[in-house]
């Protein structure tokens, strides 16, 4: 390492430790950018490939009122999947690339969304606990140390708290009509609590990239910080709904102020990381399929485009 | 929500989520989501001399084209070729739908709803403590393909991206030359939701307009699906510029446009972007009749004869609320 580096290095480290944010023309650490890109691009394709499960139920959206804001909030994830890929673009990657890397399975997205959405209750309970669990890891990352991905991440959390509050309204909404709708929510409950557990990742003891992550400030919380911060809220909601949550470990611990809870079944994670989940293949296969057959149509628009800058250089 | 600009760690962060368990009537989170009417009074009582079953129909047709329209775009939902068309499809799709439901709850304000409400699920749906539906979704999810009262191009597969950019340019082409002269109609609602449409089916227009211009003078192999699309559409558009015997009524007293008059606007957006587009106006009859019509005044979608697509369309959009047909949501 050079002098310069050296220096270069020391001052991206006081920048870090003193909240100051890093912004890309700003020397970093190859190991920052790395780290940054693999998050911000996880980040991005779990976006775009959450958009399938709730995809599902929008021509089927059993009220206008859900159906519009359904489709909403699909197209809002459209949206969010933009912005962080354009997050990734100041890091020297570009869409396309990740694209690739995407449905080749070289990177990977958040395996909560490798379960089906078996019921409408599933876009309630998606809502409430899959984007609420999303809320809780993502709010500490508006104030991630890289200012691109913090920025993206304070639009994208203000949009993920409507999000989560619709899908509350509509468990409510649920659990005040009929026997078969509440059966509808409580079964939702039971297929989407452990895994919405999982989202947080792996136990601190197995995660080798968090410390580093929080030294650099790209992370804030370990992942067990989180999800201790996810049961403790998730609980009263749990109960002003009146849903039971699958675990029966699950009771409040006066000692540590904090609620008890039990086991995660790691080898189911570890199966559906590994691409065994019930809906792996074919979300992959279906964003292959968008992909592959949109080429036309962007070949198209860069043929156009070239044709017509030559027209216009001609007429110069 | 509060601001991110606090630096200071830990404990704060981050309560976007503990109001979720409190109640809150104010209803603004779901802004954008919600119905919008604009300035439209939907109770407001028929124009004089304006017949309430005319005008009830008007607006199922009305209603109709948006709403058939909007679920078919809503299919594109994923599949798009690229995030920011994801995006924009689904944004004509709102579009569409928020004319639907303002038009439909006006057809229901007009009687329209009533006959649906009495099928066999009446007596579930009735029941104390149930919350009644609304017009709007009666009239969605409770009633059969012959009371939907679409075109049928709405109707019609979208097939490939080529084939979904004719079917917007057609039909936003004309809705807009519609809903500009629905703008001076004599019911408050029409105009009112046509006021709003026509700034909507402006971009529409436009964004079908960019796209068949690169697709047509794109590639070749994008030249040959533009041109494949426009003659699929092509058969289904005679129909947009037939008169209904309620639209003539409606258009002697104010209400409606007479569809033959919007010819002539459509062919002028054609006219101008075909060319440029290297894309040639097919050359394709219209669709032939259901048997048996032919003798009628008037026939087809407006009429509630279909193509064979809507049934496929509506058994998806319905199932979920029919199999609980007691429950609201």
């Amino acid at each position: 390492m050079t002098v310069t580096e050296q220096e270069l290095e020391a001052q991206f480290e006081r920048t870090v430790a003193s909240e100051g944010r890093v912004e890309p023309r700003d020397w970093m650490p190859e190991g920052y950018r790395k780290t940054l890109i693999r998050q911000i691009a996880q980040h991005a394709h779990s976006e775009i490939i959450g958009m399938q499960p709730e995809g599902n139920w929008i021509l089927r959206a059993p009220s206008l009122r859900r159906k519009a804001i359904l489709l909403a909030k699909v197209q809002d994830e459209a949206g969010h999947g933009l912005y962080l890929y354009s997050a990734t673009e100041t890091l020297g990657v570009d869409r396309g690339e990740l694209t690739e890397k995407l449905i080749d399975a070289k990177q990977k997205y958040s395996s909560i969304f490798n379960y089906p959405t078996l019921t409408f209750a599933d876009i309630g309970v998606i809502g409430w606990l899959v984007d609420g669990a999303a809320i809780v890891n993502q709010v500490p990352l508006c104030r991630s140390s890289y200012g691109p991905y913090a920025r993206a991440m304070v639009r994208i959390c203000k949009e993920e708290s409507f999000h989560q509050r619709q899908g509350y309204e509509l468990l409510m909404t649920l659990m005040a009509g009929t026997d078969a709708q509440r059966a509808m929510v409580q079964d939702a409950v039971d297929r989407w609590w452990w895994p919405s557990l999982m989202m947080f990742g792996p136990a601190d003891g197995d995660s080798p990239n968090t410390q580093q992550s929080m030294a650099w400030r790209i992370k804030r919380h370990t992942n067990d910080e989180l999800r201790q911060r996810y049961v403790d809220m998730t609980v009263p909601q749990a109960q002003a709904l009146g849903v039971t949550l699958p675990d029966p470990a699950l009771r409040w611990n006066a000692e540590r102020q904090a609620h008890d809870f039990g086991d995660i079944d790691w080898d189911e994670f570890m199966q559906v990381v590994k691409g065994a989940g019930p809906c792996n293949a074919q979300r992959l296969h279906n964003r292959r399929a968008a992909h592959e057959g949109g080429q036309w149509v962007r070949d198209a628009a860069a043929a156009y485009a070239a044709k017509h800058a030559g027209r216009e250089a001609m007429s110069a | 929500m509060h601001s991110h600009d606090d630096t200071n760690p830990a404990e704060h962060d981050d309560n976007v989520y503990d109001a979720l368990a409190t109640a809150d009537d104010d209803g603004r989170w779901a802004f954008g989501t919600g119905f919008d009417a604009g300035t439209a009074e939907i109770d407001a009582p028929a124009p004089e001399g304006v017949d309430r079953d005319d005008l009830a129909a008007y607006c199922l047709m009305l209603a109709d084209d948006a709403l058939i329209a909007s679920q078919r775009l809503a299919g594109w939902t994923a599949k798009a070729p690229e995030l920011e068309e994801d995006v924009a499809l689904a944004n004509i799709a709102l579009d569409l739908l928020g004319q639907a439901r303002v038009l439909l709850s006006r057809a229901g304000h007009l009687g329209a709803a009533e006959p649906f409400r009495a099928g066999p699920w009446d007596a579930q749906r009735s029941g104390a403590g149930r919350l009644r539906q609304d017009d709007e979704d009666v009239l969605t999810y409770f009633r059969d393909d012959r009371a939907f009262r679409n075109v049928t191009l709405v109707e019609t597969d979208l097939g490939d991206f080529g084939r979904t950019i004719a079917w917007i340019l057609l039909l936003s082409s004309w809705r807009l030359a519609l809903m500009q002269r629905l703008t001076a109609s004599r019911d408050p609602v029409i105009a009112a939701v046509a006021g709003k449409a026509v700034k909507e089916l402006t971009y529409h227009r436009d964004y079908a307009a960019q796209w068949t211009l690169r697709l047509g003078d794109g590639t070749e192999l994008s030249h040959a699906r533009m041109q494949a699309g426009l003659d699929a559409v092509w058969p289904f558009v005679e129909e947009l510029f037939l008169p209904h015997d309620v639209e003539r009524r409606l258009a002697d007293v104010g209400v409606a446009v007479d569809p033959a008059e919007l010819r002539a606007e459509v062919d002028a957006v054609l006219e101008q972007v075909l060319p440029v587009a290297t894309l040639t106006r097919p050359e394709r009859p219209a669709v032939g009749l259901v048997g048996g019509q032919r003798h009628r005044r008037s026939w087809g979608g407006r009429d509630g004869v279909h193509t064979e697509s809507l049934g496929t369309v509506l058994a998806v959009m319905q199932s979920l609320a029919r199999a609980h047909p007691e429950a609201t949501w």
